[in-house]
């Protein structure tokens, strides 16, 4: 096997093995299009690295948190809806984005690599960002996983027990800006929620527990990398939009499965 | 079966109420929902709130709670007061693969005996594998409670249990909340509409209009138009001691002075 497809398999296993668990909490948390408007700024935020000489992936960040922080204080005035709000500050965002690319002449950006990912081109520095910083969120999610849970059950009664409501929602949406900021060169900025939620509701049948969701969409996401990879490699298809469709198959084959009651 | 917990608490120690509100006012925009209230419960003791749609009575236990900010007065509780909160009814999103027994363990590290001992005072051992979307309102309600325990509160709040429960299952719910006072001591402090089903099990009820219109045992009884005019027919074979009879409520719930300005009410 060539070195690229070794990478590109390593690159992407690691992203679904971070996606099955915070995907699953994105399902639970009913936040697919949160998840999407924070990884539609993340071209604003590759721009702001270039712009500031620093690392993309901590534009991304910053762009990722401060958008969300945004969103919070937004909400608090409750005059428009959520999906409103989302809607405004994802496309606004993206399109702030595909702006500024544009005055920066000078720089030469495979727009379609930022949209779509090229998980081909994946470098050992990707691989070390990805297996870093997956690391590190995945250890900050089990830290947080019983208290996350209970948040997302009940944020009044969470409350009442004295967790640390809103620095829980906080660290949470840090986890998603992390996992945008490695995967977006993996599956690209349009792409990113999909390989978030689509194991994860795969899984959802199956499951008992949440930590058993959590695994089996880690399972899934893994198989549809690989299922996607091969695909893009024999026929020379997209390999971000590939990985996506072998998701989305084994989402459609899952749900035919019958289940005893 | 768990054991009583007498004096367990370094809060025991303290004498007075568990929970008590001074002068407080909660105001959403231009509304007054809570008007200079001042409550307390002591502990042992069930104190109830009632009052109509509106009047405040889940603002006022969820301002207890410190789920609501006060815009005027205090609300103050004994030092590392443990609350036991049921929240009138929980939906947990179908998306989520959750058990009952699973569920009791989220807000507290637990033993599975301590959960399974929860279940058995709570009355639904029987639910611990069933998962939380499948159970009844009913059922969801002694599930709370189990939850509630597991907290070994000093202080067990429900907001009014939900109108899905029916009757039968409230007045069962009451009795084990009253073996549960009991058995461990703790003060209980309820919202409910339901005065039949309450007014037996309760030692102070509090009558509530945005501010507190009057209180006093159940089994004080005596007339109160104030507490008629709330509650209509029902009010008819049971009534409340009253200790404030000195205002009458407009057309608009507001608080018309027969007396002069000395009052420390409404």
């Amino acid at each position: 096997m060539d070195e690229f497809v070794i990478r590109a398999l390593l690159a992407g296993g690691g992203i679904a093995l971070l996606a099955g668990p915070l995907g699953s909490f994105v399902v639970w948390r009913r936040m697919a299009y949160f998840g999407d408007t924070l990884s539609h700024s993340a071209l604003l935020g590759v721009t702001l690295g270039f712009l500031l000489g620093v690392n993309p992936m901590v534009g991304v960040m910053v762009v990722c948190v401060s958008l969300a922080l945004a969103l919070v204080a937004l909400q608090r005035r409750r005059h428009l809806a959520a999906d409103t709000l989302l809607g405004i500050l994802s496309h606004g965002s993206l399109s702030l984005g595909l702006v500024a690319l544009a005055f920066l002449e000078t720089l030469r950006v495979d727009l379609m690599a930022y949209l779509f990912g090229d998980i081909l081109s994946v470098t050992d520095g990707d691989l070390m960002a990805i297996y870093g910083g997956g690391v590190v969120a995945l250890t900050g999610l089990a830290l947080l996983w019983r208290r996350l849970l209970a948040v997302t059950v009940d944020e009044d009664l969470a409350r009442v027990e004295g967790m640390p409501v809103d620095a829980l929602r906080l660290a949470f949406m840090l986890l998603i800006a992390l996992v945008i900021a490695i995967a977006m060169k993996i599956v690209g900025i349009l792409l990113i929620t999909s390989l978030l939620i689509i194991p994860a509701a795969a899984a959802r049948r199956f499951a008992r527990t949440p930590e058993g969701m959590a695994a089996l969409a880690s399972v899934l996401g893994i198989l549809a990398v690989v299922a996607g990879l091969m695909a893009s490699l024999n026929w020379d298809l997209p390999g971000g939009p590939s990985v996506v469709v072998a998701a989305a198959a084994l989402f459609l084959l899952g749900s035919l499965v019958p289940l005893r009651r | 079966m768990s054991t009583p917990h007498p004096n367990r608490d370094p809060s025991a120690l303290f004498s007075g109420p568990l929970a008590w509100t001074e002068d407080l006012t909660v105001r959403f925009g231009s509304r007054t929902v809570l008007d200079r209230v001042n409550v307390a419960v002591e502990p042992g003791e069930v104190v109830t709130l009632i009052g109509p749609n509106g009047a405040g009575k889940t603002t006022l236990v969820r301002a207890v709670l410190g789920l609501v900010a006060p815009d005027g007065g205090r609300v103050l509780r004994r030092p590392n007061l443990r609350i036991g909160y049921m929240p009138q009814r929980l939906s947990v999103d179908q998306t989520l693969p959750l058990t009952v027994r699973r569920f009791l363990a989220l807000w507290r590290p637990v033993t599975t005996d301590r959960v399974a001992a929860a279940l058995e005072e709570a009355g639904v051992t029987r639910l611990a594998d069933s998962a939380v979307q499948t159970i009844s309102g009913g059922e969801m309600q002694r599930v709370l409670l189990a939850r509630a325990l597991l907290g070994e509160p000093d202080l067990l709040v429900l907001d009014e249990p939900d109108q899905a429960v029916d009757v039968h299952g409230q007045a069962e719910l009451f009795n084990r909340i009253a073996q549960v006072r009991l058995r461990r001591g703790c003060g209980v402090l309820l919202v409910s509409h339901d005065l039949h089903t309450v007014m037996a099990r309760t030692d102070r009820v509090i009558c509530l209009n945005a501010h507190v219109c009057c209180s006093g045992r159940p089994e004080d009884v005596s007339r109160h138009p104030e507490y008629h005019a709330l509650f209509g027919g029902h009010a008819r074979d049971l009534a409340v001691y009253v200790h404030h009879h000195d205002h009458a409520h407009a057309g608009d719930g507001k608080v018309v002075h027969d007396h002069d300005g000395d009052c420390c009410h409404g």
